[in-house]
């Protein structure tokens, strides 16, 4: 089985954001840059296929130079391969644009997947797009958010998280999967992992070796502004015995929450 | 004209999505436009008629047999079918699973732009701007468009549901044509571990419990008091979910969801930054944290700096006096 999982390097969840104002972005000095958490299982899931069935485990980034790190790890986890699809364009929210990206890279370098993992979402932006949207582009049936998923031959079952619930999909492949929490325990970088990830080139693609002009993927949504939250006002603060404060609580809670 | 996507699951039309016809609503009548729903599915016009009282004009039922059950690929393509037709200029989903899983595909079929999880509509020189957290609510951003229709979804329990009024709009069928091998990946069933619970994400008040609750048993005193307040369930920190103590679904932050309910109670729970990520946007904040430093108290409307093993007792009785009124 020829398996592809997509991977986005994220700020880490800790870092502080600063906004440039001018240019409505937020300033990278300074940040920490991780592998996306949703794809680490989507890694770790294409990993545990590979081990059930056989196959290759590919893994691309698109993204700055600076991306070569999270597919280390990847490499490191045990992925076969590693490709860098060089892209400098700040974030523009825009999941369709990283779609039709992933999809031209897809049909000109690899076009024989026989399943596409990505995470259910890139943690921070939320936009929880691009796994649909390639999907749809390339025609796929799409199982997102999926926390137990089962292939055999072409054909796959899947639950899906929904409110309160789980959906049970079944699709045949090849097939788009996203990864949600709980789908897996990603295992760590073993040390003989991160030599062998040491010594693997991670070959980088461009716009031009995938014959994509800038107007083909002109962003289709524009920032019209970033700002910082409101900050949100002082509350009242109390260090009362239990009873009295159970008191004060529940009249807080009827007279200026109004929820009872 | 503003099209909203009206989502039925299990025969019952969802209020997220009712409270996005609301907004969708408001924005046609700054706009000077109709708002107009649409029902996607098999035997759904009953249901239409529940939807009218929100200010829709035209509510299109969407229908064909191989629609029912839920599938992206076939919901997209019906509702595409009935884009091309009646060419709205602004369609809206509820960022719940169904709307964040099928937008984005219907984005992709029209080659059109979307903005995920919003907050926020505005109306501004006769198109609409959408404003959105991102980074964990540690900053915001405002969207254009410069595709159409423009595409968002929007983020449950933020945007205040319409007084139903009188139902003054229309119901309009609409048979679909679709190609079975165009319904991939079909939800054949819904699991569900226990009886039906409100989601988190869907609850009105939510009761949060962090790692201060110190084990699972202790959880009951949580769903005690969630079985005293309307419309509550039970949330937890990502320290509780992952020591094993309640399930993943409960979990709120970043990795777990993001919930705005009117109320958010967290017991034991320290506020962590990827925390407060998942209920920062929360109308009300109440915490019981035994340690006065604790970061939730900076985001708490009110705090109670106590033993919540203490304080949960009374606050029972409390509760009990009062819904008891
Ligand atoms: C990538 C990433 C994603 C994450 N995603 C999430 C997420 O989605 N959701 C999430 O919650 N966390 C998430 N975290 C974890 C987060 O950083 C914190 O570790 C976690 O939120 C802490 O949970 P807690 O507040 O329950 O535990 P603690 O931080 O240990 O706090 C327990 C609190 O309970 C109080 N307490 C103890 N006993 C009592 C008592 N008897 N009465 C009253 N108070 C008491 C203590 O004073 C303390 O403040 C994530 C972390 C990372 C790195
Ligand atoms: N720049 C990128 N490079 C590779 N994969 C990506 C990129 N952006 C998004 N993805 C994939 O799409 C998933 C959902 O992303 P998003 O729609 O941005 O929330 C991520 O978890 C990744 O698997």
């Amino acid at each position: 089985m020829n398996i592809f999982v997509l991977v986005k390097r994220i700020p880490d969840t800790e870092s502080k954001i600063r906004i440039n104002h001018e240019t409505g972005t937020i300033v990278e000095e300074g940040l920490t840059f991780v592998l996306n958490p949703y794809d680490e299982y989507a890694v770790e899931e294409a990993l545990r296929l590979r081990e059930a069935g056989g196959g290759k485990v590919t893994v691309l980034s698109v993204g700055a130079e600076e991306s070569r790190i999270i597919l280390k790890k990847c490499l490191a986890m045990g992925a076969d391969e590693a490709f860098l699809l060089k892209d400098n364009t700040p974030e523009t929210y825009d999941g369709l644009r990283m779609a039709k990206i992933i999809v031209r890279a897809l049909e000109k370098k690899f076009s024989d997947y026989s399943i596409l993992l990505f995470g259910k979402q890139s943690m921070g932006t939320d936009n929880a797009q691009v796994p649909s949207m390639v999907a749809e582009l390339l025609g796929l049936p799409q199982v997102n958010v999926v926390t137990k998923l089962e292939i055999e031959g072409t054909k796959g079952t899947a639950h899906r998280e929904i409110e309160g619930a789980l959906e049970k999909v079944s699709f045949s492949l090849p097939a788009v999967i996203s990864a949600q929490k709980g789908l897996n325990e990603p295992r760590y970088e073993t040390l003989k992992g991160i030599m062998m990830a040491k010594k693997k080139e991670i070959p980088i693609l461009s716009f031009e070796d995938l014959d994509l002009k800038e107007e083909d993927i002109t962003p289709l949504l524009e920032v019209a502004k970033m700002e910082s939250p409101p900050p949100r006002q002082a509350g009242k603060i109390i260090e009362e015995e239990p009873e009295k404060a159970a008191k004060k609580m529940v009249e807080f809670l009827h007279n200026e929450a109004k929820v009872i | 004209m503003i099209l909203i996507f009206i989502e039925v699951r299990e025969g019952k039309v969802k209020k997220s999505s009712l409270e996005a016809l609301s907004e969708g609503k408001r924005r046609a009548d700054d706009l000077n436009t109709e708002a107009n729903a649409v029902l996607v599915g098999h035997n759904m016009e009953s249901l239409a008629h529940e939807v009218l009282p929100y200010g829709a004009s035209k509510v299109y039922v969407v229908e064909n047999s191989l629609l029912s059950h839920y599938s992206a690929a076939g919901f997209s393509q019906a509702l595409f079918s009935l884009v091309e037709d009646i060419k709205p200029e602004v369609i809206l989903f509820s960022a719940s699973s169904m709307g964040k899983d099928l937008a984005p595909r219907l984005a992709a079929k029209l080659g059109v732009g979307l903005a995920s999880d919003c907050t926020r509509t505005i109306a501004k020189d006769g198109k609409l701007e959408v404003v959105r957290p991102i980074f964990a609510g540690k900053a915001f951003v405002t969207l254009r468009f410069k595709s159409s229709p423009i595409m968002a979804t929007l983020r449950p329990n933020v945007f205040p549901l319409g007084e139903p009024g009188e139902k003054k709009g229309e119901v309009i069928r609409k048979e679909v044509v679709i190609p079975e091998d165009q319904i991939k990946a079909p939800a054949l069933e819904i699991l569900r571990e226990k009886e039906a619970e409100i989601d988190v994400t869907e609850a009105k008040i939510v009761v949060s419990g962090g790692r201060g609750m110190k084990g699972s048993d202790n959880f009951d005193l949580l769903r005690d008091l969630v079985s005293l307040l309307p419309n509550s369930a039970v949330g937890a920190s990502r320290s509780a979910v992952d020591a094993g103590w309640i399930d993943h679904q409960h979990q709120v932050g970043q990795t777990g969801k993001t919930v705005s309910p009117d109320l958010y109670i967290a017991f034991g729970i320290s506020g962590a930054i990827q925390h407060l990520a998942g209920m920062s946007s929360s109308k009300f904040i109440v915490a019981v944290n035994k340690d006065s430093e604790a970061s939730i108290f900076k985001v708490a409307d009110f705090g109670v700096v106590g033993d919540l093993f203490q304080v949960i007792p009374y606050l029972k009785e409390e509760l009990k006096k009062i819904t008891s009124e």
